[in-house]
C-alpha cells in the first residue's frame, strides 16, 4: 500500500514536470501568434474583467497600506526635505527676477506649453495589474484594442515616459515598463538625446531589481555629458524597421552618475523621472506619429 | 460529498482568487521597495497541511494562472512552484513539524526557494541581467515581507481548507488525549 503511494505520488510529480518543461519549451519556441500565446492571451481576456473589479475593489486596502508606508517614508525624509527647503528659499530668491524676465520672454514668445501632449492622442487608463516577480517588469492597464491601443504604442505617466504597449487585448493592454530585462521580451532600447548638446544614445535597462537605474548606450566618445543632465526621447528607436515608435521630446530621466568616465567602457546611468513602482494612472499615446517624427 | 471531494474546489477557488489579489493588488504595495509574493506562501501553507501530491498538484496550477494572468513565459513559475508544494509537502510527510513558527520559517524557506529558482530559470532563458545589488536586495525584502505574512497566511488558508481536510494524525491525536483513553496524563 505504501509502496503504491509512493510510486502514484512520483509518477504525479513526474508528469507535472514533464508538463511544465513541455508548456515552457513549446512556449518559448514558438512565435507571438502561436497556439500557447493565443490561449495565454484569450485566458487574459476573460479574466480581465474581474482583475479590474478586484483592482477597483482593493484600491481603498492599497490606498491604506500606501499611506502606512508614505508615512513611514516621509518621516524619514523631513531632515532632508528641510536642507533642502533652505536651499531652495535661497535659489528662490535668485530666481525671482529671472522668473520675471523669463514670464515676459515666454509671452513674446507665445509657447503653448513645454510638451504639448494632445496632439499624440493620449488615452488615459488604471493600472490594473502589475507582475508579481522582479524579473517582469510590466503593468496591465484597463486601455485595450477598443480604445485606440496598439502594439508598440508609448506610454508615459505624469513624470515621464514609462514604458510601451507589448500585448492588447479587447479592453486592456499589457506595457512592458523600460526597466523590464526579461528573457521573453528583449527590450527595445529607447533612442535618446542627452544634455545640452543633444548627445545621442540607447536607453537599456540595467538589470533585473533596479527600477531606478537605467542605462546610457552607444554613446559616443567625448559627449562630455555630466551628473544632472536630462535624458529625453530621440523620436527613434534601435530597431530600423519601426522607426519613430516614441514621440521626440519625451522626457525620460536625468543623468546621476557616469562610471569609467572617459573611457572606452563608460556607464552613463540614468535615474527615470517616473516612480515605476508606484503606478496608478497612465496615458497611452495613441498616435505616437502626430509630431511628424 | 467526502472532505477529499471538497478539497478539490476549495484548491481551485483558493488558487484563483490568491492570484488575482496577488495580481490586483498585493504586487502593486511597494514595501520596503519590494512586494509581497502570495503564490509561494500559498503552495508553502497548501502543502504543509494536504501533503506533498496536493501541495506539487496546487503549485503547479498556481504557477500556471500567475503565468497565464501576467503573460510570463508559461511553464517557468509551474516549474519552480511544483518544487515549492513537493518540499513543503515532503516536510509535513517526513518530520510533521508542529511548532507554532512552522508556517514562518516555512514561507521564508518557500520564499527562497522560489525567487533563487525562478531566477535559475531566467537565467537558463538567457536573462540578459547581472546578479547585482539592487536584484539581491529585492528578494531579501520579499523574503522578509514575505516571511512576516506567512503566519496569517497559513492560518487563512488553513480555516478555508479545514472542513476538507482529510483527518490528520496531528488532529486524530488531540482529540484521543481530550477524551482521556490514552493520555499519558491518565496512565501515571
Amino acid at each position: 500500500m505504501y509502496d503504491k503511494t509512493v510510486r502514484r505520488r512520483r509518477a504525479v510529480l513526474g508528469l507535472l514536470v514533464a508538463g511544465s518543461l513541455i508548456l515552457l519549451t513549446a512556449y518559448f519556441g514558438e512565435s507571438g501568434g502561436g497556439a500557447l500565446h493565443g490561449v495565454q492571451r484569450g485566458t487574459s481576456e476573460v479574466l480581465n474583467p474581474i482583475q479590474e473589479g478586484a483592482s477597483v475593489a482593493l484600491k481603498p486596502v492599497r490606498d491604506l497600506f500606501g499611506w502606512f508606508g508614505d508615512t513611514l517614508d516621509a518621516k524619514g525624509k523631513v531632515e532632508e526635505l528641510s536642507a533642502e527647503r533652505d536651499r531652495l528659499r535661497a535659489e528662490l530668491a535668485r530666481q525671482d527676477n529671472a522668473t520675471y524676465e523669463n514670464a515676459r520672454m515666454a509671452k513674446l514668445l507665445k509657447t503653448t506649453g513645454a510638451l504639448g501632449l494632445d496632439r499624440y492622442g493620449p488615452k488615459t487608463g488604471r493600472v490594473i495589474l502589475a507582475s508579481p516577480t522582479v524579473w517582469y517588469a510590466t503593468i496591465r492597464v484597463n486601455k485595450g484594442s477598443s480604445d485606440g491601443v496598439r502594439v508598440g504604442m508609448p506610454v508615459i505617466n505624469e513624470q515621464a515616459l514609462i514604458g510601451r504597449v507589448t500585448a492588447v487585448f479587447n479592453g486592456a493592454a499589457q506595457v512592458t515598463l523600460l526597466t523590464d530585462t526579461s528573457a521573453s521580451r528583449p527590450s527595445a532600447g529607447v533612442s535618446s538625446r542627452a544634455g545640452k548638446r543633444n548627445v545621442f544614445g540607447v536607453l537599456e535597462p540595467l538589470g533585473a531589481g533596479n527600477p531606478n537605474d537605467l542605462v546610457l548606450e552607444n554613446v559616443a566618445p567625448g559627449s562630455k555629458l555630466k551628473p544632472g543632465d536630462r535624458v529625453v526621447t530621440r523620436g527613434t528607436v534601435s530597431d530600423p524597421s519601426h522607426p519613430s515608435l516614441y514621440p521626440p521630446g519625451l522626457p525620460i530621466g536625468v543623468i546621476t552618475r557616469i562610471d569609467r568616465e572617459g573611457t572606452d567602457t563608460e556607464e552613463i546611468h540614468v535615474r527615470p523621472y517616473a516612480n515605476m513602482k508606484d503606478l496608478d494612472f497612465v496615458s497611452i499615446l495613441t498616435r505616437p506619429r502626430a509630431g511628424g517624427a | 460529498m467526502t472532505a477529499s471531494h471538497q478539497l478539490v474546489p476549495r484548491l481551485l477557488a483558493l488558487s484563483i482568487v490568491g492570484v488575482i489579489v496577488q495580481t490586483a493588488a498585493v504586487a502593486q504595495l511597494p514595501i520596503a521597495g519590494a512586494s509581497a509574493d502570495l503564490s509561494p506562501l500559498l503552495v508553502m501553507a497548501v502543502g504543509l497541511l494536504c501533503g506533498s501530491l496536493a501541495g506539487g498538484c496546487f503549485g503547479f496550477g498556481v504557477g500556471l494562472l500567475v503565468d497565464i494572468v501576467s503573460i510570463q513565459t508559461l511553464g517557468v513559475s509551474s516549474l519552480v512552484l511544483l518544487g515549492v508544494g513537493y518540499a513543503a509537502g515532503r516536510l509535513r510527510e517526513a518530520r510533521d513539524p508542529e511548532g507554532t513558527l512552522v508556517p514562518l520559517a516555512a514561507g521564508a524557506l518557500a520564499t527562497l526557494l522560489f525567487s533563487v529558482g525562478f531566477a535559475l530559470m531566467q537565467f537558463l532563458l538567457g536573462a540578459a541581467s547581472p546578479v547585482g545589488w539592487a536584484l539581491v536586495r529585492q528578494t531579501l525584502a520579499t523574503l522578509v515581507v514575505n516571511a512576516l505574512i506567512a503566519l496569517p497566511v497559513y492560518a487563512l488558508v488553513r480555516r478555508w481548507l479545514l472542513a476538507a481536510l482529510p483527518e490528520d494524525r496531528r488532529r486524530r491525536r488531540r482529540r484521543t488525549y481530550t477524551t482521556g483513553g490514552l493520555s499519558p496524563l491518565s496512565r501515571s
